[in-house]
């Protein structure tokens, strides 16, 4: 009989906690997947950040350490600057982790151009704290903390990570994607390949946003949460290539 | 034999490296030494003050509420340190720039015209030289050798040529004490 | 190698390169700005990593990274600063991470003063950040002494992978005394097995982290530690006693306080007075037997610190009501002269207490 799709050695033997129609569990196994077929699991150091992703470690399989909420570039700064230059060092972290507590640890590792790749995984709300506003929330998104809708007076304007980022000097690959779509995840993939062949090459920073779903606290069914993604979130949050300057930084 | 120094005057006036100099020709000739200097803001460009405290045997603090001896630079410190001052206690203040008198009986005051001896030398910033020679002369805590090892130590070989001059000082210096010793008694 | 003069900051830096620590993530702030600055000259001299952080947070989360994947690692700040750091500090010890911390204490609360203070007592010693744990504290009260404890900092932050604090203040960060770095054996650190360094294929991938979603795990890993800091009480503890054989009276003081309060003694000494010195060395673990036991014997003890009394509460606990306790102290970066503590110490013989 012919295998048609199998585990990837990349992850665990585990059942992930994540909820049903959430994303987290396909961007994990893009992620586990990529590490596979760069034969870099045994020299990976993956960080955990704080949010849904919290347990991350017990699904990579891989060396994880888990950092505190919104620190996982410095902690991975940490990790990447002691150890022997083939390590391959990596944060997964969510958008309230990334984009609010954590943005100043972002900006700086950006501009540093720290060798890790970063899994930005967007999907516009605190998961794991039950559906609070997040710093990437859209325009009229109702959440826990902004019930009426998000209004640009009293909550401000979501934040554009990637192309905030991409400003920075020290960026040298920043790629939005998304997984609304099997054709998007296919791309999702590439791009990840791509983020990790850059730090491979130590040609310095590269980050990767995924577009992401939470049925859940957005109140959508799995179906709808997709197409939610494809209708509101990709008008603001459009997707590409935002930096890629890794010919630049060749033998850097 | 143990002296509890404060130099005190505006920064810039080499205030600290004064203090350094005792402090590392006390460590050269074995004696216990500390180097405790007024830290900050203060540093640049205000009144800067270093206590030193050289001693042949182990000692406690390094701060100083009573100092056996004052090197004072300006009129400033003058005024804030020489009540301080321990009985017996000497002050060295450099003749040129403090112009206030002090009018306690129980406390020596040196007048040390350092600056007009440094730039009969050709060479102002050795002001600071001129005092810590009449000042290890008069108390006997350091060998003037000590001190020009010191300095030949701080310097460095790019600023070498700066010895002679520095030595001159030092001897102007001890001079200037002995006669002014000599004249009182 | 003979003796060097250098600045207490400068001493930390170069005793944790003798420590075989070459890893190093600092943010500036006054009084310990000369331990950066020294690290990063110093450092890529050694091929070590001096890196300077955005701020005392990052600095300390690149720290827990560096730790955890296995070596030693060293960050410092003054007291503002530390208070950044304590995050972190609950995380390493949390997750069973070795490191050492340096806090050159300065005039508090908020940005109070860049002069020295022992006001951060309370945060080194009780833990600091949030959670049941503890820090070892160590608190050289001489540059020499800075060798000794920074190197003592790195063995018991490796021995029982915990966070260790070096506690100094704004005086011992800025002086300058004669040091002499003694010849160092070559040392063999203990192979770090838990450390996530990549598995290289030997054996399964390693976890870092300190969440435990099940209370009970949780509550498991609490008892760990505490068995852990029950072991640090019973074999770390270090104390000095001075004059304490024929002592009537004791003067508890830690780190350069107890400078002043030597000469204060040593005076009251040759006024005929039988007064007593005890310096903790680690103020976690407190040495609170030694102070327990020598309560018994004398008609008082006087604890001095640079704050408005800290160390005194331990000093309390630790005497049980056994002899009369008072409290000498300065704060907001005011030095105690020795004058003060000699008239503090004299009141202690005709039985006044503060």
């Amino acid at each position: 009989m012919k295998t048609v799709f199998e585990r990837t050695e990349g992850l665990k033997d585990n059942e992930t906690h994540y909820c049903p129609g959430c994303t987290h569990g396909i961007i994990h196994r893009l992620v586990a997947e990529t590490l596979e077929e760069l034969g870099a699991l045994e020299r990976t150091v993956g960080v955990a950040s704080v949010g849904c992703s919290v347990l991350a470690y017990d699904y990579f399989n891989c060396d994880m350490t888990q950092a505190a909420h919104g620190r996982a570039p410095a902690v991975a700064t940490g990790i990447k600057r002691v150890l022997p230059d083939d390590r391959l060092v990596f944060t997964y972290q969510g958008d309230g982790d990334l984009a609010s507590i954590g943005m100043g640890e972002i900006v700086h590792s950006a501009a540093r151009s720290e060798n890790i790749t970063v899994i930005f995984v967007n999907n516009a709300i605190y998961g794991m704290t039950g559906g609070q506003m997040a710093p990437t929330s859209l325009i009229g998104q109702k959440t826990a903390t902004s019930p009426g809708g998000r209004t640009p007076r009293a909550q401000g304007l979501p934040i554009r990570v990637s192309e905030m980022l991409a400003t920075l000097d020290g960026s040298t690959y920043i790629e939005r994607v998304s997984t609304h779509n099997v054709p998007h995840i296919i791309k999702a993939k590439k791009a990840i390949r791509k983020a990790f062949e850059t730090q491979e090459k130590q040609q310095g920073f590269s980050l990767i946003e995924v577009l992401s779903t939470c049925p859940t606290n957005w109140g959508l069914t799995p179906e709808e949460s997709l197409d939610w993604v494809r209708d509101e979130m990709i008008p603001y949050y459009p997707l590409g290539i935002y930096k890629d300057i890794r010919k630049e930084r060749e033998g850097v | 034999m143990k002296q509890e120094l404060i130099i005190a005057g505006f920064g810039g006036q080499g205030v600290m490296s004064m203090g350094q100099l005792l402090a590392y020709a006390a460590m050269k000739e074995g004696k216990e030494v500390s180097w405790l200097p007024s830290y900050g803001p203060e540093q640049r460009g205000g009144t800067a003050n270093v206590s030193v405290v050289i001693s042949d045997s182990k000692f406690g603090s390094p701060v100083i509420d009573r100092p056996t001896s004052l090197i004072a630079l300006n009129n400033p410190s003058f005024q804030k340190f020489e009540p301080s001052v321990k009985e017996g206690g000497e002050i060295f203040i450099n003749e040129d720039l403090v112009t206030v008198q002090s009018g306690r009986k129980d406390i020596t005051v040196h007048l040390i015209p350092a600056l007009t001896v440094a730039n009969e030398l050709n060479e102002q910033r050795t002001a600071g030289m001129v005092i810590l020679g009449a000042f290890i002369t008069k108390t006997g805590i350091l060998k003037a050798e000590s001190l020009l090892s010191a300095l030949t130590y701080l310097l460095g070989t790019k600023k070498d040529h700066l010895i002679p001059v520095n030595r001159q000082a030092i001897l102007r210096g001890e001079k200037i004490i002995r006669k002014a010793l000599s004249s009182i008694n | 190698m003979g003796k060097v003069l250098m600045k207490g900051n400068e001493v930390i830096g170069e005793a944790a390169i003798h420590a075989g620590c070459v890893y190093f993530f600092g943010y500036p702030i006054t009084p310990q700005s000369e331990l950066v600055a020294y690290m990063a000259k110093r450092l890529p001299e050694v091929n070590g990593l001096f890196l300077q952080a955005e701020s005392e947070v990052a600095a300390i989360n690149m720290v827990y990274g560096a730790a955890s994947a296995g070596v030693r690692v060293m960050t410092s700040s003054s007291s503002p600063g530390f208070s950044l750091k304590q995050e972190g500090i609950s995380y390493l010890a949390g997750a069973e991470l070795p490191a050492v911390i340096v806090n050159i204490g300065r005039g508090g609360p908020g940005l109070g003063n860049i002069q020295p203070a022992q006001s951060d007592y309370f945060q080194v010693t009780k833990g600091g950040g949030h959670g049941d744990y503890y820090t070892p504290v160590l608190a050289p009260s001489t540059l020499q002494e800075i060798i000794e404890l920074t190197s003592e900092a790195f063995r018991i932050a490796d021995d029982y992978r915990t966070p260790v604090i070096l506690l100094g203040d704004g005086m011992l960060g800025q002086m300058m005394e004669p040091v002499e770095f003694r010849d160092i054996k070559e040392k063999e650190f203990k192979e770090k097995e838990w450390a996530t360094s990549g598995t290289e294929g030997d054996g399964p991938p390693r976890v870092i982290t300190s969440l435990d979603l099940s209370d009970i795990k949780l509550e498991e890993r609490n008892n760990r530690l505490q068995e852990k800091y029950s072991k640090i009480k019973k074999q770390e503890i270090k104390v000095e006693s001075l004059y304490t054989e024929d002592a009537e009276h004791i003067v508890i003081a830690y780190g350069t306080v107890a400078r002043m309060v030597q000469s204060a003694i040593e005076k009251a000494r040759e006024e005929g007075m039988k007064i007593g010195l005890i310096r903790p060395v680690t103020l976690w673990p407190f040495p609170s037997e030694v102070i327990s036991r020598i309560s018994e014997d004398v008609k008082g003890i006087l604890a001095v610190e640079m704050s408005a009394g800290q160390m005194v509460e331990d000093v309390r606990l630790a005497v049980e009501g056994k002899t009369p306790v008072s409290f000498y102290g300065r704060t907001g970066g005011v030095i105690p002269s020795v004058e003060e503590i000699y008239e503090a110490i004299k009141k202690l013989g005709k039985g006044v207490t503060a």
